[in-house]
């Protein structure tokens, strides 16, 4: 069977915020709903805590910038889902892939409903 | 230095070590800072009255982990999680190796390569320099709200991002602390040449600048770029009471009361270039480089005996380490000095990428002017005035366009 990514786009607010309780009840009756062909999926942060991460080429420097990726040149073409010890080991998982020699990832950090 | 002030000062340069290492034993820069702030308005009211304790910074440490379990306490809603917090707080004194660490995670946190560069000045000056809210908004000219925001959002990335509160490893030790330089180095530029607007120093920031550099170079005594940046920072400061006249005008190099420089801060600014090149014989620091440069024109008698063939040779040195189109319109200015006016323009036009820079178009326009072109001068002048700079930058250009007749 094919497979295809949802993309959600919504305010940029902060989700693991109390306030929004009421509105994550629908995220997760969609959830329930859609268990069965739902692969995996995650809330991100607000985009304030993104990072860009570029390299000047393969092996290059890597230039890490504040925020999240704000050009039409390239678009959105795939992504990763990685679990790093922290922002700096992700960064630099990021500067090894492909897109970060060429174009950019973007890297957001996912909230932990759980803590 | 009365006796509060002097209180004062002890209690601002321990608070940071303080919230240094209230940040790494709670995990929170919030909560740190709340902790520390709260045990430092104690200090300020108990010290000038009963006087400094034998350990002000094991005083500051306990008092201020004390308020951090408290604030634990109230804000948890779970036991669990309070208990595995508040266990972690001994409050017992850190050891001083050890907050000299913490104090080196508060650096490189704050000078994240992952914030903004202008988000990291503001958490340098807040976090690192202990300034409020209110004084870094007012030494970076933005309102107290916009500077809450920002300081606000950068402690919400550093946490949900998870920005590490550690040292980097020796590999990227280096790379790491010439972001740390640079943030610095442009907080001291920011006070200095103030950009656009009409003071042309405001005293403050190049304080905190250099008070910020000392604290490198105390953490980091064997980091040439720690000694250069100081270095280079105490040798310009040297000159601030000199660069402008009593009406508010740009006095240039060549003009200004040598026997008003700070002669403290040449001598040690001299003396810190010498540790940093004997510490790189092979290759120089850039920020050293850049400091020799300085040292030269602070150690001349007049402006005539500058030694141009030290200042050009040392430029030189500074192209093979850190080419830039700026260090190259610098070593021309020199050349002009040395060689005359038509040979530093030569080279001064042959700079590729500074259309944008305003001291470009100046450098060409007081070059065309000493060689008598007043036309061409006029026409570099109307350029460099068109772009940004602060108003006694452009009060002294103007006079100098006014006097092409």
């Amino acid at each position: 069977m094919p497979k295809y990514v949802a993309l959600t786009y919504t305010a940029d607010v902060d989700w693991s915020d109390p306030q929004y309780a009421d509105q994550m009840k629908d995220w997760i009756e969609f959830g329930e709903a859609a268990k069965a062909v739902i692969r995996g999926g995650d809330a991100l942060y607000p985009t304030a805590t993104a990072t860009t991460v570029r390299t000047s080429g393969k092996g290059g420097e890597v230039i890490s910038s504040d925020g999240p990726y704000a050009e039409t040149k390239e678009a959105l073409t795939g992504f990763y889902l990685l679990e790093c010890a922290d922002l700096d080991e992700a960064i630099q998982t990021a500067a090894k892939i492909p897109a970060a020699w060429t174009g950019a990832v973007e890297v957001r950090p996912v909230i932990d409903f759980g803590s | 230095m009365e006796a509060g002030d002097a209180v004062a000062q002890l209690v601002r340069e321990e608070g940071t070590r303080v919230l240094a290492t209230l940040v790494r034993v709670t995990g929170s820069i919030d909560l740190a800072e709340e902790a520390t702030q709260d045990a430092v308005v104690r200090a300020l009211e108990s010290w000038p009255r009963v006087g400094v304790p034998d350990n002000p910074r094991g005083w500051l440490t306990v008092t201020a982990k004390r308020r951090a379990i408290d604030l634990i306490r109230r804000e948890s809603r779970r036991p669990e999680k309070e208990a595995a917090a508040v266990s972690m707080i001994e409050p017992v004194p850190e050891p001083p190796e050890v907050v000299r660490d913490d104090l080196l995670r508060l650096v490189f946190t704050c000078c994240h390569p992952s914030l903004a560069t202008e988000t990291q000045v503001a958490l340098a000056l807040r976090t690192l320099g202990g300034l409020s809210t209110a004084e870094v908004a007012r030494g970076l000219l933005v309102s107290e709200a916009t500077m809450t925001k920002r300081l606000t959002r950068a402690k919400q990335k550093i946490a949900q991002a998870r920005i590490p509160y550690r040292v980097p490893p020796a590999d990227e030790l280096p790379d790491r602390l010439s972001g740390v330089a640079a943030t610095v180095y442009l907080i001291f530029n920011e006070g200095y040449a103030a950009g656009t607007g009409s003071e042309l120093a405001r005293v403050p920031l190049t304080a905190e600048a250099i008070r910020l550099a000392r604290l490198l170079v105390v953490l980091m005594p064997d980091e040439p770029t720690a000694l250069g940046l100081l270095a280079l920072l105490l040798l310009q400061d040297s000159r601030r009471a000199t660069r402008v006249d009593e009406a508010g005008r740009v006095v240039l190099l060549a003009d200004q009361d040598r026997s008003r420089w700070d002669e403290r801060a040449i001598k040690e600014g001299v003396e810190l270039v010498g540790t940093g090149l004997r510490r790189t014989p092979s290759r120089p620091n850039a920020y050293v480089v850049e400091a020799a440069i300085a040292a030269c024109h602070a150690l001349a008698p007049s402006y005539d005996a500058t030694d141009w063939d030290a200042v050009i040779s040392w430029y030189d040195v500074l192209l093979t380490i850190r080419d830039s189109p700026v260090a190259r319109l610098n070593r021309a200015a020199a050349i002009a000095e040395r060689d005359g006016p038509s040979e530093g323009l030569a080279i001064v036009d042959a700079i590729d990428g500074l259309a944008a820079y305003p001291w470009w178009h100046a450098t060409r326009a007081e070059l065309l002017h000493r060689l008598n072109q007043p036309e061409a001068a006029r026409d570099a002048y109307d350029r460099a005035l068109a772009l940004d700079l602060s108003r006694p930058q452009a009060d002294h250009l103007r006079r100098r366009l006014s006097e092409l007749g």
